[in-house]
C-alpha cells in the first residue's frame, strides 16, 4: 500500500467507526454469545451451565414450540401474499391520471403510520364480538358476525385482516416502481394492440419484479417475526394460544420463564427458517426477475 | 366505455378508502363519546346529548336516565365530549411523564441516528479505500440478523451495565449508525459528483470539513428521511420500552398505553380511544406536513431492491 492509500483507510476506517463499533457490540458479540447460550442452560441471574443441543432436543417435544410455529407459518401464508397482491392492486389503481391521487394515496398510506399501540386498541375495540363495528357492518349484510377475539377459530383472521389494512407502505414502495416504467413501452404495446390485462401482465409486472421480490423478501422477514399486535391484543396468545406466535413464545421463554438458553436456541432456528424461505423465494423468483439494466 | 372504467376505478379506490378510514374515524368517534353511547346497539357515529321538554324549557337527561322517557319525546343534539380527553389523560396517571420520556427518546435516537449514519455512509461511499465495498456487504447483511436472535445477548450486556430500568438501552444504540439508515444515506450520497469531493481536496480541504460543509448541505433532504424514521420508530416502538423499562415512570407513550388498557380494558372504551388518539395524533400530524419527504423515503427504500 502506498502512503495515499493508508491514509485513505485510516480516513475511511474512522468515519465508519460509530458503525464498526455498533457491529462489533450489537452484532457480532450478541451473536456469538446468542450461539453459545442456545447450547447452555441460563436464567440470567447464575451463570451459564452447557448442556450441549439439549435445548434444540426440547424444541422437538415442545407441543407449544409448535403450535407458536404452525400459528406463525399460518399468519405468513395468508398475511403476505394478500397484502402482497392488494397494495400491488391499489398501486396499479393510483398509477393513472386521476382527480385526488395524492389524497388517495395519503389515504391508504395512513393506516400503516398508525403507532401500533394505537392500531391494536383500535382494532381490539373494533372487533369486539357485541359492539364491534365490524359484526354491525355485517348485520347489514345479515351475516350473524363470530367473535372475532374469543373464538379461536377466527383470532388469526382477525389479525390478518388487520395487517392488510396496514399495507400502505408496501403499496408506496410499488407505486414509486410503477412511477419509473417508462412510458413508451406501454405506447409501443399499445400499438401491438395490446389491452389492459396484457400490458400489466407483460409490461408492468416484468418491469416492476424487483420490487416485487423486495416487498416478498422484506415481508417474509416481517411477518414471521410478527409480535407487536398480537402481544398487545392478546397478551398471552389468546383462547387456546392460537395467536401465540414464534416470537411471542419466545419473549415469553426469555422474559417470563427466564429460559434465555431456550430462548437463544429458538432464536436460531427462527434465522435458519429465514434465511430458508428467503432462499426459496430468491430461488422460485430468480427466472421471473427482469432487472433493467441487464 | 371508457366513462364507465374511470367510474368503477374511483369506485374502487373510494371504497378501499373508506375500509382505510373507518378504524380512525370509528377511534375518534368513540374516543368522544360518554360510556354508554360506545355500548349502544345500533352504534352511534355522531355523539350526542338527549333532551327532553320539562315546563316547556329543554332540558339535559343523563345517557343512563335515558330509557326512563318515551322515545318520541326525545331530542338528540350533536356534543362530542371533548372533556374525554382530559379524563383519559387524568386516568393514565402518568401521561405526562410517558409523553416527556417519549420525547427525550425521539431527539436522542433523531441525533444519534443522523449523525452517526451520515459519517457511516460517508465512508462507505465518498472515500476509496481497500475492502469497502466488501465491508459494506458486511453492512447490508446485518440487516437479515432478526432481533429476536441478538435480543437475550442485548439484554445481559444492559443488565451488566446496570441500564435495565433506565431509558438508556433504547437510545445509545442510535448514536452506533444501523445499516437501514447507512444504506439509505449511501444511496443519496452516491449521487454526487465525484469532482466536486476531488476540488476540495486540491485544495486543501480536510476530509471532515469535506463532509460537514460541502456533502452534507447538499444531503438535507436524505438526512431529514432518517430523521422522519427515525423518530416514527422511537415514537412507535413497543418490543423495545417492554424488554428494557420496568419502573412506570419511565414507560414511555407506547407502553404506557398499553399498561393502561391491561388495567383498564374491556370496559372504558371511550377513555382508551381517547388515550389511542392522543397517542397517533402526533405522527399522523408530522406525516401531513412532510408528506413529500415521507413518500421520497419510503420510495428509495424499495429502489434498489
Amino acid at each position: 500500500m502506498t502512503q495515499g492509500e493508508k491514509r485513505k483507510l485510516w480516513v475511511g476506517l474512522a468515519f465508519i467507526s460509530p458503525w464498526l463499533a455498533g457491529f462489533l457490540v450489537f452484532t457480532v458479540f450478541p451473536v456469538c454469545a446468542s450461539m453459545f447460550f442456545s447450547f447452555c442452560d441460563y436464567d440470567v441471574l447464575t451463570k451459564p451451565v452447557w448442556v450441549g443441543t439439549l435445548n434444540y432436543r426440547d424444541m422437538f417435544t415442545d407441543s407449544v414450540f409448535w403450535k407458536s410455529l404452525y400459528n406463525t407459518l399460518y399468519y405468513t401464508m395468508f398475511s403476505l401474499p394478500l397484502g402482497l397482491v392488494i397494495a400491488l392492486i391499489i398501486a396499479v389503481l393510483l398509477n393513472q391520471k386521476l382527480h385526488g391521487r395524492s389524497l388517495f394515496r395519503a389515504v391508504y398510506f395512513l393506516p400503516s403510520l398508525i403507532p401500533v399501540v394505537a392500531s391494536a386498541m383500535v382494532w381490539l375495540w373494533l372487533l369486539n364480538g357485541n359492539f364491534g363495528i365490524l359484526n354491525h357492518m355485517l348485520e347489514w349484510f345479515h351475516i350473524k358476525g363470530p367473535q372475532w377475539i374469543t373464538d379461536e377459530k377466527w383470532t388469526k383472521p382477525s389479525l390478518i385482516l388487520m395487517s392488510i389494512w396496514g399495507c400502505g407502505n408496501t403499496m408506496v414502495i410499488y407505486l414509486a416502481a410503477l412511477q419509473d416504467v417508462p412510458r413508451a413501452l406501454y405506447e409501443s404495446a399499445e400499438i401491438d394492440g395490446a389491452g389492459a390485462w396484457v400490458k400489466f401482465y407483460h409490461v408492468t409486472v416484468p418491469m416492476i419484479s424487483p420490487v416485487i421480490y423486495f416487498n416478498l423478501i422484506m415481508g417474509i422477514i416481517g411477518s414471521l417475526q410478527v409480535f407487536a399486535q398480537a402481544y398487545i391484543m392478546f397478551g398471552g396468545g389468546g383462547p387456546n394460544r392460537s395467536v401465540l406466535f414464534y416470537v411471542m413464545y419466545l419473549y415469553q421463554c426469555a422474559f417470563d420463564y427466564h429460559q434465555m438458553g431456550y430462548a437463544s436456541a429458538m432464536a436460531w432456528i427462527l434465522f435458519l427458517i429465514i434465511l430458508f424461505l428467503t432462499w426459496v423465494a430468491t430461488r422460485s423468483t430468480r427466472q421471473l426477475i427482469h432487472y433493467g439494466g441487464e | 366505455m371508457r366513462f364507465l372504467q374511470r367510474l368503477l376505478i374511483y369506485a374502487l379506490l373510494a371504497l378501499g378508502a373508506i375500509t382505510c378510514l373507518i378504524p380512525l374515524l370509528w377511534m375518534i368517534s368513540t374516543g368522544l363519546k360518554p360510556i354508554e353511547q360506545t355500548m349502544s346497539m345500533p352504534p352511534t357515529w355522531i355523539p350526542y346529548r338527549s333532551y327532553v321538554q320539562k315546563d316547556g324549557v329543554l332540558t339535559e337527561i343523563q345517557p343512563a336516565d335515558v330509557d326512563k322517557y318515551p322515545a318520541a319525546q326525545i331530542v338528540r343534539k350533536t356534543a362530542p365530549r371533548w372533556e374525554n380527553f382530559k379524563n383519559a389523560i387524568l386516568a393514565m396517571r402518568m401521561f405526562g411523564t410517558y409523553l416527556q420520556n417519549t420525547l427525550i427518546l425521539c431527539v436522542l435516537t433523531v441525533i444519534g441516528a443522523v449523525s452517526s449514519s451520515a459519517l457511516a455512509a460517508y465512508g462507505f461511499s465518498r472515500i476509496d479505500w481497500r475492502g469497502r465495498d466488501k465491508m459494506f456487504l458486511v453492512c447490508l447483511a446485518t440487516m437479515m440478523v432478526p432481533f429476536p436472535v441478538v435480543m437475550v445477548p442485548v439484554y445481559c450486556l444492559f443488565r451488566w451495565l446496570g441500564w435495565i430500568g433506565t431509558l438508556k438501552p433504547l437510545w445509545v444504540g442510535s448514536f452506533f449508525a444501523g445499516a437501514f439508515n447507512v444504506f439509505l444515506l449511501r444511496q443519496f450520497f452516491m449521487t454526487i459528483p465525484k469532482d466536486l469531493s476531488e476540488a476540495a481536496r486540491i485544495d486543501g480541504c480536510s476530509e471532515f470539513r469535506i463532509f460537514w460543509q460541502i456533502i452534507l448541505p447538499l444531503c438535507r433532504p436524505a438526512l431529514m428521511v432518517v430523521a422522519l424514521f427515525q423518530f416514527m420508530y422511537t415514537w412507535n416502538d413497543f418490543l423495545g420500552p417492554l424488554i428494557f423499562l420496568t419502573k412506570q415512570e419511565d414507560y414511555t407513550l407506547a407502553l404506557g398505553l398499553q399498561f393502561f388498557q391491561s388495567q383498564h380494558g374491556g370496559t372504558e372504551w371511550h377513555y382508551l380511544m381517547a388515550a389511542s388518539t392522543l397517542v397517533a395524533l402526533p405522527i399522523i400530524v408530522l406525516f401531513f406536513f412532510t408528506q413529500k419527504t415521507f413518500i421520497e423515503g419510503i420510495s428509495m427504500t424499495g429502489i434498489k431492491g
